[in-house]
């Protein structure tokens, strides 16, 4: 078996791209991205608005929040843990940032958003990397806990920001360049960059191997732990650029703005084709992961559906997703012996 | 259970010579790209232990999951009591009679024995609650019947390796079996515990049971078997008699080849100590433990499961941290915190358990190859592709792995060649100390073979090498010095050329 299979992979290695079993591994690996155009074809046909630049750049800004924080996510998740806690985090930055810019410039509030997410990244990487605790624990307990630091900030008011004409802080939320809004630019340029970081350094590598298998690794010298923890600062990271979009964009905040926003997250991750079970994944996987979910809610808007149907189809979209990556490895629907 | 009770000797022997058990015709099934059964056929009759052999990727797993119901054949026959029968899906091979003790457990830890040989088919009342007293007594009689000595209530997460297979062999007996498949069930069984499942398997014999024993291990299938049918490349290349054949022509008809005799050490080789362990312990897993490794040498550490072995190399390489005691590296005192300190050192351990503790499954061979020393690929952070592939060319050549390509995951391969995986990706940090525990488990006579020639030469070219093996054969073959290891503590040091395996064994059970 062994011997055929040596002889096959290494004629058709290079110089047979168009081979039968690279046009399978293509749609086997791809399987989502295919699904993706088949969508966006679909939906515009049935739309004459839905193709057009406003509209798609309209989907790209609207899901930049969520991506932003998702690319964070997926790193996590590749790790092998979750992470529950970046909902009531954006909630807790944005109104950081929000608060804090009217009360010690715009600069002064960024940096100190950005040290208080790094610090709840870093105790989320503490308990579940060093600690070795359960990771979905850890981070629910997180989520509920910020929620609380949150309102015991606010005191329950919700924050804004008194002089929204004189500040260069709504560069994040509304400005344009290069006739693209700065929320997809942040989106994207980190996906470019977390996606860099994820195949070609060190680092990317061993998330991928701890992930996969976390004990093999510490055999192999990896220091566990320490990539946790840093999978933490990232996700956390992102979720504080996602709250620099949103604060930005909005110019104030409620303190439960982010409710909710971890579910959509790990829908995102999960229908790109990232396993929850950890050790493989990628950054591309998720955007286009996530902005299959921004191009149902648009579509479904456009065609005449109330926003809420979204939820429904969203739902449909991952498991069909999900059901058919684990029955093209199983070869059949369902299992035998159901 | 007995389904022989109402036939007398001379009839029961009259309907043995009449018809097989289970007869597999023509069996042929393919998949992409491969053909994993040729042709093949195969018996089993009443009362036999017919042994299937062959190297890794031979057919044997695909011939069991025919029969178990797993694949469905594309070609041939599989007649059961000389009745054809299709077998669709695993719940219908076991009504049928046929049940399949696999390698890997598939038992509830958190449940006990009783629940885990009922599952699936727990007895209920009439209002379809558990009837637990029928069920502990179901269970206990069958646990009386293979003399186990535990009990029906305690869970399973307490019984030992070698008790939850009884478990796995008890829910076996549920389905009154015709044929029971036992695939490689002594991989992590002791000797003593070995000696239980023989029995076992003895009495299924006796109650006129079909067995189809699966194992590397020519030992155990000299001893239990009365056929051996041996698959090579797909192929059935021949159905021995037990009683008539050597273990040389069973290996020539598995690998095509005779397997040469003890690789020799070159002679004046060895040169100055490596490492030294001077009274090393740790808590109570071993004490006082003292050896030295040269240059150039190979030892053999042998000892029963739980004696400390293992531990110890987990010390060296620290994953373990020592409560008294010394490890040197070439002569001086060295910390070791942790596998980076180690590998710092140029110490390497290949462990015992290739797929939890020395692979990533669902990585390429070229990324498991190059997880131990990414620093080395790339002293920036950056990834060196170019590196890495370099790393993966020059050990898959070494080391003769068949492997697809370098992107193959390494799940893919099989045992032989994963474990090529795992020696390439610690060669490939230059070692001076390679420490290899359980080398070849698992693994077919031919790479097995492969391995420890790899071994001698690897000392040839001046590492120190500590192999860790139960296998006596192995330890004897491959070492140039063994040390016996006896409940943590060093019980003796032998010259492999002169030592006597009475000595050995004695060694390593204290006395």
């Amino acid at each position: 078996m062994a011997k055929a299979d040596a002889q096959a992979g290494r004629s058709s290695d290079r110089q047979r791209l168009i081979s039968g079993e690279n046009v399978r591994r293509i749609l086997q690996t791809q399987g989502i991205l295919i699904a993706f155009i088949l969508f966006l074809v679909a939906f515009s046909l049935s739309s004459d608005r839905f193709a057009s630049f406003d509209n798609v750049s309209t989907v790209f800004r609207q899901v930049s929040i969520i991506g932003t924080i998702a690319l964070g996510v997926t790193i996590v998740v590749i790790g092998g843990n979750l992470d529950l806690s970046v909902g009531s985090l954006l909630s807790f930055t944005t109104v950081l940032v929000v608060d804090l810019h009217d009360k010690i410039g715009p600069t002064g509030a960024i940096l100190v958003m950005f040290a208080a997410a790094l610090a709840v990244g870093a105790v989320n990487g503490l308990l579940v990397g060093f600690a070795r605790l359960n990771s979905l624990i850890v981070t629910l307990g997180m989520l509920s806990a910020i929620q609380g630091v949150t309102l015991i900030y606010t005191g329950g008011q919700n924050v804004d920001i008194v002089d929204q004409e004189g500040t260069w802080f709504t560069f994040f939320g509304r400005d344009f360049l290069l006739g693209i809004a700065v929320p997809t630019w942040i989106f994207l340029v980190l996906a470019v960059a977390l996606h860099i970081v994820l195949t070609r350094t060190t680092f990317g590598r061993r998330v991928f191997a701890v992930g996969g298998n976390p004990t093999a690794s510490a055999f192999s010298g990896v220091r566990r732990a320490r990539v946790v923890f840093s999978t933490y600062l990232i996700s956390a990271a992102a979720t504080g650029c996602a709250a620099l979009i949103l604060g930005s964009r909005v110019m104030g905040s409620q303190n439960n703005v982010g409710q909710g926003y971890e579910l959509l997250v790990l829908a995102g991750v999960i229908l790109g084709g990232t396993s929850l079970l950890g050790g493989s994944g990628s950054i591309p996987k998720t955007v286009i992961g996530v902005l299959i979910l921004g191009f149902i809610q648009n579509g479904l808007l456009l065609m005449g559906y109330p926003y809420y149907a979204q939820w429904l189809v969203t739902w449909v979209v991952i498991i069909l997703a999900v059901w058919l990556d684990v029955a093209s490895k199983r070869g059949r629907l369902f299992t035998t012996t159901s | 259970m007995t389904p022989v009770a109402h036939h007398t000797q001379s009839e029961l022997d009259d309907l043995k010579a009449k018809a097989p058990l289970l007869v597999l015709d023509g069996v042929t099934k393919t998949f992409p790209g491969v053909k994993a059964l040729d042709d093949v056929s195969f018996e089993v009759r009443h009362g036999e232990v017919h042994a299937l052999l062959g190297e890794n990727g031979a057919g044997k797993s695909t011939l069991m999951k025919v029969l178990a119901g797993n694949h469905q054949a594309e070609r041939g026959q599989v007649h059961l009591e000389g009745e054809a029968i299709r077998v669709a899906n695993p719940l219908e091979a076991k009504k049928r009679g046929i049940v399949l003790i696999h390698q890997e457990l598939s038992l509830v830890p958190e449940m006990t024995v009783a629940e885990n040989i009922f599952l699936g088919s727990l007895p209920t009342t009439a209002l379809g609650i558990v009837n637990w007293r029928t069920l502990f007594d179901r269970a206990g009689r069958i646990l009386d019947q293979l003399g186990c000595r535990f009990a029906a209530s305690d869970k399973v997460d307490r019984l030992s390796i070698a008790n939850r297979q009884m478990v796995e062999i008890a829910r076996a007996l549920v389905f009154t079996p015709k044929v029971v498949v036992f695939d490689e069930p002594t991989a992590s069984l002791t000797d003593a515990e070995k000696v239980v499942l023989f029995d076992i398997i003895e009495r299924l014999k006796e109650q006129d049971v079909g067995i189809v024993y699966i194992s590397h291990r020519m030992d155990e299938i000299f001893r239990l078997s009365d056929r051996i049918t041996v698959l090579r490349d797909g192929q059935v290349s021949g159905t021995l008699k037990t009683a008539e054949t050597t273990e040389d022509e069973v290996t020539r008809l598995m690998i095509g080849r005779s397997l040469e005799g003890r690789p020799a050490a070159a002679p004046g080789a060895i040169g100055e100590v490596a490492l030294e362990l001077k009274g090393l312990s740790c808590g109570d897993l071993f004490r006082d433990v003292s050896f030295s490794l040269r240059r150039g040498e190979v030892v053999g550490m042998y000892g029963l499961i739980g004696a400390g072995r293992t531990e110890i190399a987990e010390t060296i390489f620290g994953l373990r941290t020592p409560d008294a005691g010394e490890i040197r590296v070439h002569g001086e005192v060295v910390q070791i915190a942790s596998p980076p300190d180690a590998i710092r050192h140029g110490i390497a351990l290949a462990p015992e358990s290739r797929k939890e503790q020395g692979l990533v499954l669902g990585m390429s061979c070229r990324d498991n190859m190059s997880l131990a020393q990414l620093e080395g690929v790339s002293a920036t952070g950056w990834l060196d592709r170019g590196a890495e592939q370099a790393i993966y060319d020059e050990y898959a050549e070494r080391l003769a792995l068949k492997s697809p390509s370098w992107r193959t995951p390494v799940v893919n391969l099989s045992g032989g060649n994963q474990q090529k995986v795992v020696l390439g990706k610690w060669l490939s940090t230059r070692p001076e100390i390679l420490i290899v525990d359980e080398p070849t488990r698992g693994i077919d006579v031919g790479s097995k073979s492969e391995i420890h020639a790899l071994i001698r030469r690897l000392a040839a070219s001046g590492i120190a090498v500590l192999v860790i093996s139960s296998e006596m054969p192995e330890v004897l073959g491959v070492s140039d010095r063994i040390l016996a290891l006896y409940h943590g503590r060093l019980a003796a040091e032998f010259d492999a050329a002169s030592v006597t395996e009475d000595a050995l064994v004695q060694a390593i059970s204290g006395m």
